[in-house]
């Protein structure tokens, strides 16, 4: 399965986290909301300029910028 | 700290944002419950209190936190009331349908040692999603009562209170939470936690284990008290946390807090398998929620809706608040009538009338307006539609070195011309991280609020009636443009740093509560009313006692006297009673007499501008006009200005008491924006300066004490005034300087 950043991945499409980059701050904000290795998530959408993108992880609906989904690297299904 | 008090049981209320917590703690303490803030921080902190088989439990509603690392002053204040004032236990709410997450926040509660009792929330919802969960199997393996509930219901709710008090009851020291964090990190742990138990670091206030878990997390609040605590002792454990960051980044290319927090997710996970959570296959289908936001996020209707329900919250609070409004401001003028009509004329009444009635009148004045919009916002988030107003336009905002968020802000104060920046300043709650909501607090106040409007309107009729709606279309993309680009400045440099991580929850689509709503709009109105009064009253009776000392000298008063005698002794002695009484002329009366009557208002109305001339402000905007002449503004528009403090609007009567309304040159009495006119000293140019100048100066001070508030120190607030004092002032000298050297008004 190929693994890309979660910011190239198209709305509707679906993967497993494989990998969170980020520590500090941002690393735990990131691990708080559930988005750890392992975690299955769908991209739902993206706002309406593109930017942030809104995510289906555990249950819950997250957003977050493009500039922080950087940090999360997915193995995704199929391209 | 202390042994706990028998009479009183201290509980704590925690769980993440949107899990129903706050209906919660509604439901069970219903209207006995107060607000405040955390000592010397802007969190709310809500207290209630619940009577149970003659039982006192007082239950303090932590702020709404994902975890309780230290990283936001949310998690920091749960965080050490946990840890100082160890509650007899802690009643954790979470989202049934939204469970591994929701218990991330559990397990490390009960990694403090902190006993909990799950208040499985929302199970109705959850069930309705093809979700349910085995409370008992549940609470087996947590070792900890698991209660369903239904907040908004209040179901469970008895049943809940009754294990918590239980639980109190026993009052024993539970055993910390251990986790297994893997081959990496638990050899070391191990031996942290008995060096720290061993030199009994720390241990009055954490658990060992625990305070060596937030070494390796390299958690910066407890690394400066271990610090400040044993130096010796938290060098060796930092020697040790590093050796084994270093390894993990080596061997994993990781680091240890990530792996701390992948074991918890790991252990939760563990908790819910094997038929804790039964799903139905129609769990992973679409939700009505996500059906909605297609249409209400989407690329092209997604901002029109927003803009009509912007509309729409608009037109609420100001069209429907328009009536208790002009209600209060009737009160107050008959209060100040009565009061006329009652005392003898002197300087008590002045005080009484003019300072503490206006003064007050001015604060309660904004209640209803207050009201209606933290209710209209109160729902806008209770429905969790603002999340997606701040998920729509966190890329604009984000230019400028704002949050998303802010847009709510701005658009309150007057981004449609006609807010107010008090409930606007106020609005910025709902942005978590400081340095955007401190950003967006000190711009809000340059959007054109409602006060300002009829100052611009007196002066656009003046001097641009060709061009009303245009000039008043320029001045709120004016007022736009200014805030932003000064929010991007302040970012740049008073405020600098990377923007704050956008990671934002859009909840569920919810219908809110009605009780929730009220009791949501009641608390921040009841905060206003009490912190914006007292230093609103002080700072009125000063602006009033500016105005008014030191009174004429008893000469000038003598010679405007002796002139009113002489036109009533002139009169037909048939008239005079009535013209010294002030009492206006009958229709019927010969014209002589109504002249005279003229003639006694325009002594008086001079006597009033010479006052104000003589007084302090009088005074302040004379010495004033060496710098103001480089914007074109002569003492009277200066008073006005000083004026304008108080209220904007004042800054129309004030223009009015200098420029002497009243005084008949001809037969018939000039308007205030006729004498402008026919004034030199004003011209299109010097109108257009003072309308900038109006727009960016100084916030009104009911803002100011807001600021202060919010933003926790009065270092904010005068700022502000200075800051943009200077702004307004830097841009009127360019305004009427460039305007004067191009020959636009002579």
């Amino acid at each position: 399965m190929p693994t890309v950043m979660l910011r190239h991945m198209l709305s509707g499409q679906r993967g497993v986290v494989s990998k969170v980059i980020a520590n500090g701050e941002l690393g735990r904000r990131i691990r708080d909301m559930g988005l750890v290795p392992g975690t299955p998530i769908m991209i739902q959408g993206r706002a309406p300029l593109k930017d942030p993108v809104a995510v289906r992880v555990r249950n819950f609906t997250l957003t977050l910028r493009n500039n922080e989904a950087d940090f999360i690297h997915v193995e995704v299904e199929d391209h | 700290m202390g042994p706990i008090n028998r009479s009183e049981i201290l509980i704590a209320l925690a769980g993440n944002p949107n899990s129903g917590k706050s209906t919660l703690f509604n439901a069970i303490t219903g209207a006995r419950q107060h607000v405040g803030n955390y000592p010397g921080i802007t969190v709310e902190k809500k207290e209630g209190f619940y009577d149970f088989n003659g039982r006192s439990l007082r239950l303090v509603d932590l702020p709404g936190t994902y975890s309780l690392t230290a990283y936001s002053l949310e998690e920091r204040v749960a965080r050490e009331l946990l840890a100082n004032e160890r509650p007899a236990a802690v009643i954790n709410v979470v989202d049934a349908s939204n469970l591994e997450r929701n218990l991330y926040l559990t397990v490390q509660i009960l990694e403090m040692g902190i006993p909990v009792i799950v208040a499985l929330n929302m199970v109705d919802v959850a069930k309705g999603r093809g979700i349910e969960i085995d409370a008992q199997l549940l609470a087996e393996r947590l070792g900890f009562p698991v209660v369903p509930t239904v907040a908004r219901r209040g179901e469970g709710k008895t049943e809940l209170m009754e294990k918590v008090l239980a639980f109190a009851d026993e009052n024993q020291r539970r055993e910390p939470l251990r986790l297994y964090y893997g081959p990496d990190i638990d050899p070391v742990l191990d031996d942290m936690e008995r060096e720290i138990a061993a030199s009994g670091f720390l241990t009055e206030v954490y658990p060992p284990r625990w305070t060596a878990l937030k070494y390796l997390e390299a958690d910066e609040q407890i690394l400066d008290a271990g610090n400040a605590a044993d130096p010796e002792v938290s060098r060796r454990l930092l020697e040790k946390a590093h050796r084994v960051t270093e390894h993990i980044k080596a061997t994993l290319d990781s680091y240890p807090e990530a792996i701390i927090a992948d074991h918890r997710y790991g252990f939760i996970t563990a908790l819910l398998k094997g038929g804790v959570v039964r799903k139905s296959p129609r769990a992973d289908r679409l939700y009505l929620s996500d059906q909605i936001d297609k249409v209400l996020t989407n690329r092209f209707f997604g901002p029109l809706v927003m803009v009509l329900i912007l509309y729409a919250v608009y037109q609420f609070t100001f069209r429907y608040s328009e009536i208790p409004v002009n209600l209060l401001e009737k009160v107050f003028s008959a209060l100040g009538d009565w009061c006329l009509a009652t005392l003898p004329e002197g300087p008590l009444r002045s005080l009484l009338v003019s300072g503490i009635i206006d003064g007050v009148g001015g604060v309660l004045g904004f209640v209803p307006l207050i009201v209606f919009m933290f209710f209209a916002i109160a729902f806008l988030e209770d429905t969790g539609y603002l999340a997606r107003c701040a998920y729509m336009l966190d890329r604009i905002f984000r230019i400028f070195g704002l949050h998303g968020n802010s847009f709510m802000a701005y658009i309150i104060s007057g981004g449609i011309a006609g807010g107010c920046a008090v409930p606007g300043v106020m609005a910025t709650r709902t942005l978590r991280s400081s340095r955007e909501r401190l950003a967006t607090l000190l711009t809000v106040p340059f959007m054109n609020c409602g006060a300002k409007l009829p100052v611009f309107a007196l002066l656009i009729a003046s001097f641009f009636s060709e061009h009303r709606a245009q000039m008043m279309f320029l001045l709120t993309i004016l007022s736009w443009s200014m805030a932003l680009f000064l929010a991007k400045l302040i970012r740049v440099t008073l405020l600098k740093g990377p923007s704050t991580p956008f990671l934002l929850e859009l909840p569920p689509y919810r219908l809110p509560t009605f009780k929730g709503l009220l009791i949501h709009t009641w608390e921040r109105t009841w905060q206003y009313i009490q912190k914006a009064g007292s230093v609103i009253l002080a700072i009125s009776i000063l602006l009033w006692a500016l105005m008014t000392y030191p009174g004429l000298p008893e000469e000038r008063r003598e010679a405007f006297q002796a002139e009113r005698l002489a036109v009533v002794e002139a009169l037909p002695s048939p008239y005079r009673e009535a013209a010294a009484s002030g009492e206006p002329p009958d229709a019927g009366a010969p014209p002589a007499v109504r002249a005279a009557w003229e003639r006694l208002r325009a002594l008086d109305a001079g006597e009033s501008r010479d006052a104000l001339m003589y007084s302090f402000a009088g005074r302040m905007g004379r010495s004033l006009e060496a710098l103001t002449r480089w914007c074109g503004f002569d003492w009277r528009t200066n008073v006005a200005l000083v004026g304008g403090f108080a209220a904007k609007e004042v800054i129309i009567s004030t223009l009015g008491t200098a420029y002497s309304l009243g005084e008949t040159d001809s037969e018939e009495s000039l308007s205030l924006s006729r004498r402008l006119q026919k004034d030199p000293q004003w011209n299109p140019l010097v109108a257009l300066t003072a309308m900038v100048f109006i727009m960016l100066y100084s916030p009104c001070f009911v803002t100011v004490t807001c600021i202060v508030k919010e933003s926790g120190t009065w270092k904010w607030g005068l700022f502000s005034m200075v800051f943009s004092t200077t702004i307004a002032f830097i841009l009127a000298v360019l305004l009427y300087q460039i305007g004067r050297a191009l020959g636009f008004g002579a």
